[in-house]
């Protein structure tokens, strides 16, 4: 199957720290990847390196076909990055935000609209100044706004956190229906259980690089692929019964 | 290119006039300013005429100051600007439209200005045609300029304060020869002002020509 994300040893310097130590990733098309790991693991820098907002300095990375370590700007039209900031222009409105959104990346001023239907923000949230929103609220114009641009590649940085439990279910609805459609997902988060449920893959890193993977979602042991150090993930609720961890390779 | 242009300059306009910032505090800030001239100089109104075309284009600089600024502070707020670098929009086209949008808000506030100098300082308009071409030649190059080293500036935590010390020198040409056009546009001597608009489009030339090339690769560094 075709790789959206192929890295190889690869590198991100963040000033001279390597907050990417030598990642080695195969993220299949269609797939819905999860990254655990403890805070300063990587996470955030895996997934702004694949948006090309952070470069690669070592290794080979090669992201929905575009080299980054030759262009880092060329896959950016396809991209949709959800972080911990929301990206949005406080003054404009949310339906400014979501055309500005749409056509920047290309995509149409119908793409926005069919956005802000999908998220519940066509009615009187169209015209209210996103300034003007609740956290929660500024979280679905965000996510509307990945949604709009018709991205190829989900790069999700905790995409649950403050939401309420309406907006995580349609979110996890939203993010399968992209990856049967076409699209790959990266998904960092903390939130073990709703997160590996969405998965059908995970990952583990520590340090700057990827440790271990498990193969599809269901009730595996994450910390029989604890960090070295100590900084490995919570284990999840099926790990008590004794069932081994089906442990695979992050490079498939 | 060009349509990038106007989705980031549709997009600076749309947010300055939905936060009404320019209105409420440019303007009356610019307006104060003249005022403040008018106070110190009144005793001398023939000075004040005198200086008028001087104390309008240092006004015009201090105000535009707070423009490009704030065209930068919009990209700051909630990580805008990495927003703005995963659009994907050509470089060249952000620059163009950020320097676009600065620049009809300093056309409006000259507009502004000129009535100000008019009612304040009783200076009677001529030449129009220099007058014209000098405030074109001089709003292009202030915001090209400012938005050069409004990017040079946006990523560092003393922007603020940086970006007043590193645009004043740059832009000094600008509020010299702007000021002699306009001298001599109302003297009725456009002889003498010729030259010097003639240095504020070869000033403009050179910084839009910098910015389309150059902003794309700063807008990575900031």
């Amino acid at each position: 199957m075709a790789s959206a994300v192929r890295l190889r040893s690869a590198v991100s310097l963040l000033g001279r720290f390597p907050a990417l130590a030598g990642v080695d990733l195969d993220v299949a098309v269609g797939e819905i990847l999860l990254i655990q790991g403890a805070n300063g693991a990587g996470k955030t820098t895996l997934l702004r390196a694949c948006a090309g907002l952070a470069s690669f300095s070592a290794g080979e990375a090669e992201v929905l076909g575009h080299d980054l370590r030759q262009d880092r700007k060329a896959v950016r039209r396809r991209i949709g990055l959800l972080g911990h900031a929301t990206f949005l222009y406080d003054d404009l409105t949310v339906s400014d935000n979501l055309m500005f959104s749409a056509r920047s990346a290309g995509a149409s001023a119908e793409s926005a609209a069919d956005a802000m239907a999908r998220l519940g923000l066509d009615g009187r949230l169209r015209d209210v100044p996103t300034g003007r929103l609740s956290a929660g609220q500024r979280r679905r114009v965000a996510i509307a706004a990945v949604i709009a641009r018709r991205a190829d590649l989900w790069l999700l940085d905790e995409p649950h956190a403050g939401l309420d439990a309406a907006g995580r279910n349609l979110l996890d609805h939203l993010v399968r229906e992209a990856a049967a459609g076409g699209a790959t997902v990266l998904l960092a988060s903390h939130e073990l259980d709703r997160a590996a449920a969405l998965a059908t893959r995970t990952v583990v890193m520590a340090g700057g690089q990827v440790t271990g993977g498990l193969l599809a979602t269901g009730d595996v042991r994450i910390s029989d692929l604890a960090a070295p150090g100590g900084a490995g993930p919570s284990p999840r609720g099926g790990a008590q019964d004794g069932a081994p961890a089906r442990k695979a390779s992050n490079v498939a | 290119m060009w349509r990038d242009a106007a989705l980031v300059a549709g997009k600076d306009l749309r947010i300055e006039a939905r936060s009404r910032v320019g209105v409420n505090q440019v303007v009356p800030f610019a307006l104060l300013v003249l005022i403040v001239f008018a106070f110190a100089l009144d005793s001398d109104r023939n000075t004040l005429v005198a200086a008028g075309p001087g104390l309008f284009w240092v006004t015009v600089l201090f105000s535009g100051l707070l423009a490009i600024q704030r065209s930068f502070v919009i990209e700051s707020d909630d990580d805008a600007r990495d927003a703005l670098r995963l659009s994907g929009l050509d470089g060249a086209g952000i620059f163009l439209g950020k320097a676009g949008a600065v620049a009809a808000q300093l056309a409006l506030l000259e507009a502004v200005l000129t009535l100000g100098v008019i009612v304040l300082y009783g200076v009677q308009l001529q030449g129009p045609v220099m007058l014209l071409l000098t405030c074109v030649a001089a709003t292009i190059g202030l915001a090209a300029a400012g938005t050069v080293y409004g990017i040079i500036a946006a990523g560092l935590r003393v922007r603020d304060t940086l970006l007043p010390l590193l645009v004043l020198p740059v832009l000094a040409p600008v509020l010299l020869a702007a000021a002699r056009a306009c001298e001599a546009a109302l003297a009725g001597t456009p002889a003498e002002g010729w030259p010097w608009v003639r240095l504020l489009f070869v000033f403009a030339t050179i910084y839009v020509t910098f910015g389309v090339v150059a902003f794309g690769p700063l807008l990575e560094e900031a």
